[in-house]
């Protein structure tokens, strides 16, 4: 272990998301990630909305793409892989490192044998679903530990709904193969060159992915003493 | 083709070779069926283990394919339990989440709402603003915690090769931490205690002294499972040199936790990644160099130690902070109303109610937005990874500025290091896949959520 310190959320460069919205941006500094849309305020819209609120809309801005220099041991990280990256976001003290699928396997093999970043653990692959992030909808989100420098990354690869296809990084990080396949379970993602990409908590002949956003939650409404109470995804939600 | 009558399974067709239905005392039967149709009884023989076989931990399915007794390949089938928690937790606020995913890893609930938690407070960039008060007690029930669960991994592991004893003196102690989660968060188990904030409740009167008191006793008890145990000519002769799995296999193979400090890696995230003040706190990580069966129940009874270090520092630390706030000053956060013992039990606080409804309307109409509608969380990703008892715990936490999570995966320390079954216990002998996987301590609520 290095005497490196660990980079907290206050000696890294914070860009906050809420300051972000296009409007308020002085300069085309960066690419401003907007992901669709936010209607009204109480989930209450038509003329069920005596507020005026409903008719509200805020852009769901996310964390922007930051800039050089991100502070502290993340420049080491971003030199090593720097041909290989789209973009690099920091948010409270995190690094994200977001790769084209083409060159994930590229990086992660460098993430694994470089010296200089020695990522020995890939603590898991998470599916993330964002149905307004046209173009790129389905995203698998990684974690790195490199446990001789003590730090730690994510690393983010995004590919379209219509071919969400990515390579399976099992064959540098063994540990991926039980992640992988439940990121194909819940959210249709195809690791390409995975051993055996099959279903692994939802039962073999299940149609479809659970955990996709245009799947139903399921549930049936509840009766007590007359009234009957929607399943929660069809009660009123607050937007 | 069975030939076997079964009232609770029947029998199937198959393409693949014969099946039969085996439900004790009839191994004749199997030895005499492989005989027919000129096969020979030197055939492989495909064993499903489980998904409720009593030594599996739960509803944890083993495929084994054996040859005579020994296992020449292993693989598990999962997803008996899963039960849809992190795509629930998507259709709830922020702050109902926690009773959601404390019931994945029933074992450890206090672990899971913390990662959870902590993830949520590192969006909302409230970290450094939670009471002391409130961190200490989430230490306190953490290594709590840690000692039920190593409790019952170390209870269960003794029963599955017949140390009865070692099971019965195990959940008797956790009965007591138990008591003290009781006394504490009013359950059990489940409890939904540690909140985005802070804690939902202060320290009941009197639980330092019920605290004390079971450190005391623990002491005495601790020492009778290296008794049962540690030299135990029996013991030792199942678990040493089994389930084997070196350094740069578990690094391989992501695993952590004590299977990884049994390889004599003392990698402990309370030390490495300090996260709740662990850094103030004087305990060791605890290691031991075998890498095998023996050694990860070495590291957990050590390990329990260590908790109780913890547990007594935490305890003197609360006893100097009567009456301070368990609960972040937000108010845009933090839970309204605080629970009081009134003359029919345990409610919502007299003093909280007359406030909103008597003294002000601006209270009412902040406690019911508050508590319907939640708090908003900036949008982006957090991933904040503690040392959960069975290794790295981390949750995922994806917002999009909304009053719920976005996504909320949870990175489970049994689900990972289950992947390890295969390479554990391949070419061993079938009894010694039990304790194989017993060493790795898989709970099945964590690893099919």
């Amino acid at each position: 272990m290095t005497d490196e310190k660990k980079v907290g959320p206050a000696e890294a460069v914070e860009q906050p998301a809420v300051e972000q919205s296009p409007e308020n941006v002085p300069a085309p500094t960066n690419e401003v990630r907007t992901i669709g849309e936010r209607q009204g305020m109480f989930g209450v819209s038509g003329t069920g909305d005596t507020s005026g609120y409903g008719g509200l809309v805020a852009p769901v801005v996310y964390p922007a793409a930051a800039e050089r220099p991100y502070g502290g041991w993340f420049d080491a990280v971003a030199d090593g892989l720097d041909p290989l990256i789209d973009a690099v976001v920091l948010h409270r003290g995190e690094i994200t490192f977001h790769i084209s699928a083409g060159n994930l396997l590229a990086a992660v093999k460098l993430l694994r044998d470089d010296p200089k970043l020695r990522f020995e653990l890939c603590a898991g692959v998470s599916g993330v679903h964002y149905p307004a992030d046209t173009g790129r909808e389905m995203h698998a989100v990684y974690s790195f530990l490199s446990m001789t420098f003590n730090r730690r990354i994510r690393v983010e690869v995004s590919v379209p709904d219509a071919a969400p296809t990515l390579p399976s990084i099992c064959s540098v990080y063994p540990a991926a193969d039980w992640h992988e396949r439940e990121a194909f379970d819940m959210f249709g993602l195809v690791f390409e060159g995975h051993p055996a990409l099959t279903r692994i908590l939802m039962p073999d002949d299940w149609p479809g992915h659970p955990q996709r956003k245009d799947y139903p939650l399921g549930g049936i409404p509840v009766e007590y003493k007359g009234g009957t109470i929607p399943p929660p995804d069809q009660r009123r939600s607050y937007s | 083709m069975s030939t076997t009558e079964d009232f609770y399974a029947g029998s199937s067709e198959t393409s693949d070779g014969k099946v039969f239905t085996v439900s004790g005392q009839d191994w004749d039967e199997i030895a005499a069926g492989l005989g027919e149709d000129g096969g020979d009884a030197q055939e492989r023989v495909v064993v499903n283990m489980g998904p409720q076989h009593p030594s599996t931990h739960g509803v944890l399915r083993l495929i084994l394919e054996l040859e005579g007794e020994t296992v020449t390949e292993a693989r598990c089938g999962i997803g008996y339990l899963h039960t849809g928690i992190e795509k629930n937790m998507e259709y709830r606020s922020w702050v109902q989440g926690t009773t959601f995913c404390t019931r994945m890893d029933y074992l450890s609930p206090f672990f899971n709402e913390m990662t959870y938690v902590l993830g949520v407070e590192r969006l909302l960039d409230i970290e450094d603003d939670i009471p002391e008060k409130a961190t200490v007690m989430r230490v306190l029930l953490m290594e709590l915690n840690r000692i039920s669960s190593h409790l019952v991994c170390i209870a269960t592991g003794g029963m599955e090769i017949g140390a009865l004893t070692v099971m019965t003196i195990g959940f008797r102690e956790r009965e007591l931490v138990l008591d003290l989660f009781e006394l504490i968060t009013g359950l059990r188990m489940n409890h939904a205690f540690i909140r985005p904030g802070g804690v939902a409740q202060d320290l009941p009167p009197g639980a330092l002294d019920e605290i004390r008191s079971f450190i005391a006793l623990m002491k005495k008890r601790l020492p009778e499972y290296a008794a049962l145990c540690n030299a135990n000519p029996i013991f030792k002769a199942r678990l040493v040199d089994v389930g084997h799995l070196d350094l740069e296999g578990c690094l391989a193979l992501g695993l952590t936790g004590p299977v990884l400090r049994s390889t004599g890696y003392p990698w402990d995230l309370r030390k490495t990644d300090p996260y709740c003040g662990y850094e103030t706190y004087d305990f060791d990580v605890q290691t031991w160099d075998t890498a095998d069966s023996y050694g990860r129940f070495r590291v957990r009874l050590n390990e329990m130690w260590e908790s109780l270090k913890i547990i007594e520092q935490a305890a003197d630390r609360l006893a100097k902070m009567e009456g301070e706030p368990v609960m972040v000053a937000d108010k845009k956060i933090a839970w309204p109303s605080q629970l009081a013992i009134g003359s029919d039990g345990m409610g919502n606080s007299l003093d909280h109610i007359r406030h909103i409804m008597g003294e002000s309307m601006e209270a009412l109409i902040h406690h019911f937005k508050l508590v319907t509608e939640g708090f908003r969380v900036p949008a982006g990703q957090a991933y904040v990874p503690i040392e959960s008892p069975r290794g790295e715990l981390g949750a995922h936490v994806v917002s999009d500025g909304g009053t719920r999570p976005f996504r909320a995966h949870f990175r489970d320390p049994s689900f990972n290091n289950l992947q390890a079954m295969g390479v554990m216990s391949e070419g061993s002998m079938i009894a010694d896949v039990i304790v194989a996987i017993a060493s790795i301590d898989p709970v099945m609520g964590g690893v099919d959520r």
